[in-house]
């Protein structure tokens, strides 16, 4: 069975980032880009269940602009076997992200979808349980164990207050949370290897999908800022002013 | 305008973060109807029947919501929001497996972790961590929205309580199934919901040491028990502890940070906290930038010592 693993390129998560100055977004122009780190996770667990023999082909799919083969060529290089970029100059929000997804899955029927559970750049979590509406799929979102027997995966979710085991019929989406498992650093090999891979680019317009934003941004502003605090000399001082100033008994 | 609601619970109990997601939709307007599936759950329903601007109540009580699985849930939502212009539901892990199906099925946008209402639609949400705030219009004619309960107060409770109407549930085979639930049961209050918080990180060295230290202090505080990541990861705590831009939000009263740096990703989780304590070593650890009160100290030696001082006076006799 073939995997499809969604793979967005963003700032990497060491950089701050910086809101501009006119309030229109992010200044991201020089910053470094990387994999979303979630979905580094998702294509890890796509290239074991590969190992495994469970899954026969990994594609690697990225929705963006041209550098976006950047980030397909790190998922060749971990292991995925081609990749498909979705190429776009535009705005894509999850929703269209989602449409994008499920035209690629009517094309190359997946018998599961894994991305991560949300993308640092605009936290949104969407992406994956949107296309598993789309599809009319089950979906197990913040997976950190995945199992396939069969056409049933059992997956155990990070939910509020502890840990959850469901189990559904594939086709799936399952969405990777942080501790899925460990992914593996790309060796240089493996990375001249990936660059004779093969990588198809589409156009939404080809795929037929409309994908204008439905949410425009108006602005982006920094968050109010904490007042700077004081050093407390010692755990006396600290006992002190959590009685006196902050009432804590 | 008029706003849905779906409710969170256990089938027994309406859990807290609801009243602040009916805060939430007070502010966007309108007529306030909360939903209500589950399974031998009309208890819930009169719980939320309760809250303040509530209008009414639809129960859907069925076995195929038992286990309240996404697939079924976000099919009851979408169907129901016909008459609703805004369905809203609380950022947590069920919200945010349900909403977001809710929007596709309507072809709609969703508005993740909502923090500020402008307007009926338009909204304010943290992107990149929290290191900014966007404030995006919709133009879509349904809004779905997941709420930051730490971003507004909770809807308090009236004693007139708001009429329930049970929903016909068509029977279907579920799309998946929950085999099991492991969850953490403590007497500690839970952690988004506590007054205090006291959270370790890395600097505690082994689980072993994260329970001595941390319990004491946080059992004379009355705090819930948090953890950064990398605490989590070296196995000291449960995931479930985990704070940050993909663990909890938390906006305690009082947040005691011991050994942990304070990454942009944990201070996602915690910032907004009325006042933060930071133990560390290290001066230079980022977490001082937005701790009101910093203790550059050894934490093996300063959370005995802060347990013990606290523990000295002004307890009310807890502590003799
Ligand atoms: C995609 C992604 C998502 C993430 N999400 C989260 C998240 O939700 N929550 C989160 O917390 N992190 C998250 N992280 C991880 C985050 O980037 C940091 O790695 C993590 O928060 C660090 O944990 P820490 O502060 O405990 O460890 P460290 O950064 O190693 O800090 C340990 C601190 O302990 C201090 N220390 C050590 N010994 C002592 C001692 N004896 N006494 C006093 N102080 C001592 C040190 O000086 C140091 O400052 C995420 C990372 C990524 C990539």
């Amino acid at each position: 069975m073939k995997a499809i693993v969604a793979v967005k390129r963003v700032v990497d998560y060491n950089v701050k980032v910086r809101v501009k100055a006119d309030g229109s977004g992010v200044d991201a122009a020089n910053a470094k880009m990387s994999m979303n780190p979630f979905d580094e996770i998702a294509v890890e667990e796509a290239v074991r269940l590969k190992e495994a023999g469970i899954v026969s082909e990994v594609i690697a799919v990225s929705i963006g602009a041209a550098p976006c083969q950047d980030t397909l060529r790190t998922a060749l290089a971990v292991g995925a076997d081609r990749a498909i970029l979705v190429e776009t100059g535009a705005e894509i929000q999850p929703l269209g992200a989602a449409k994008l997804l499920r035209a690629l899955c009517e094309r190359e029927s997946p018998r599961i979808v894994l991305t991560g559970k949300q993308a640092i750049d605009d936290d949104a979590n969407q992406t994956g349980q949107m296309l598993a509406a789309l599809m009319g799929w089950p979906q197990a979102t913040f997976a950190s164990r995945l199992a396939i027997d069969g056409d049933v995966a059992t997956v155990e979710r990070e939910i509020d207050g502890g840990v959850e085991t469901v189990e559904m019929r594939l086709p799936a989406v399952v969405t990777a949370d942080l501790r899925l498992n460990q992914p593996r650093y790309a060796t240089l090999p493996n990375i001249m290897r990936a660059r004779k891979k093969p990588l198809e680019t589409v156009t939404p317009e080809a795929l037929g999908v409309d994908v204008s934003p439905r949410l425009e941004i108006l602005k982006v502003s920094e968050p109010p800022r904490r007042a700077a605090g004081i050093r407390v000399a010692d755990v006396a001082e600290l006992a002190a002013r959590l009685r006196d100033a902050e009432g804590v008994a | 305008m008029s706003c849905l609601i779906l409710a969170e619970h256990d089938n027994s109990t309406l859990h807290p973060v609801t009243a602040h997601v009916v805060a939430a939709a007070r502010r966007i307007g309108g007529e306030i109807h909360l939903l209500v599936a589950g399974d031998g759950c009309r208890r819930v329903a009169e719980q939320a029947a309760t809250l303040d601007g509530v209008a009414g109540v639809w129960l859907a009580d069925a076995a195929r919501y038992a286990d309240q699985t996404p697939e079924s849930v976000a099919e009851l939502v979408a169907a129901r929001m016909a008459p609703h212009s805004h369905g809203l539901a609380a950022a947590t892990a069920a919200g945010k497996s349900v909403m977001p199906r809710v929007a596709a099925l309507l072809d709609v946008a969703q508005i993740s972790d909502l923090v500020g209402v402008e307007s009926g639609d338009t909204f304010v949400r943290p992107i990149y961590a929290g290191s900014a705030l966007a404030t995006v219009r919709s133009s879509d004619a349904k809004k779905i929205i997941t709420v930051r309960a730490t971003a507004f107060a909770a809807a308090g409770t009236n004693s007139a309580p708001a009429p329930i109407e049970s929903l016909a549930v068509p029977d279907a085979p579920g799309k998946s199934r929950v085999v099991s639930r492991r969850l953490n049961r403590s007497a500690r209050p839970e952690l988004d919901a506590a007054r205090v918080v006291v959270s370790g990180g890395r600097g505690l060295g082994s689980a072993e040491n994260f329970h001595a230290l941390l319990e004491p202090l946080a059992d004379r505080l009355g705090a819930a028990i948090g953890a950064s990541r990398a605490a989590v990861d070296a196995g000291f705590v449960s995931n479930d502890l985990q704070v940050g831009q993909t663990g909890k939000i938390v906006a305690p009263r009082l947040y005691i940070a011991a050994g942990l740096s304070g990454a942009i990703q944990h201070v996602a989780g915690m910032k907004d906290s009325q006042v933060i304590v930071a133990i560390n070593k290290d001066p230079e650890a980022p977490i001082f930038q937005i701790a009101d009160y910093g203790l550059v100290a050894d934490l093996f030696d300063a959370i005995p010592a802060l347990t013990a001082a606290l523990g000295r006076t002004g307890d009310g006799g807890r502590n003799p």
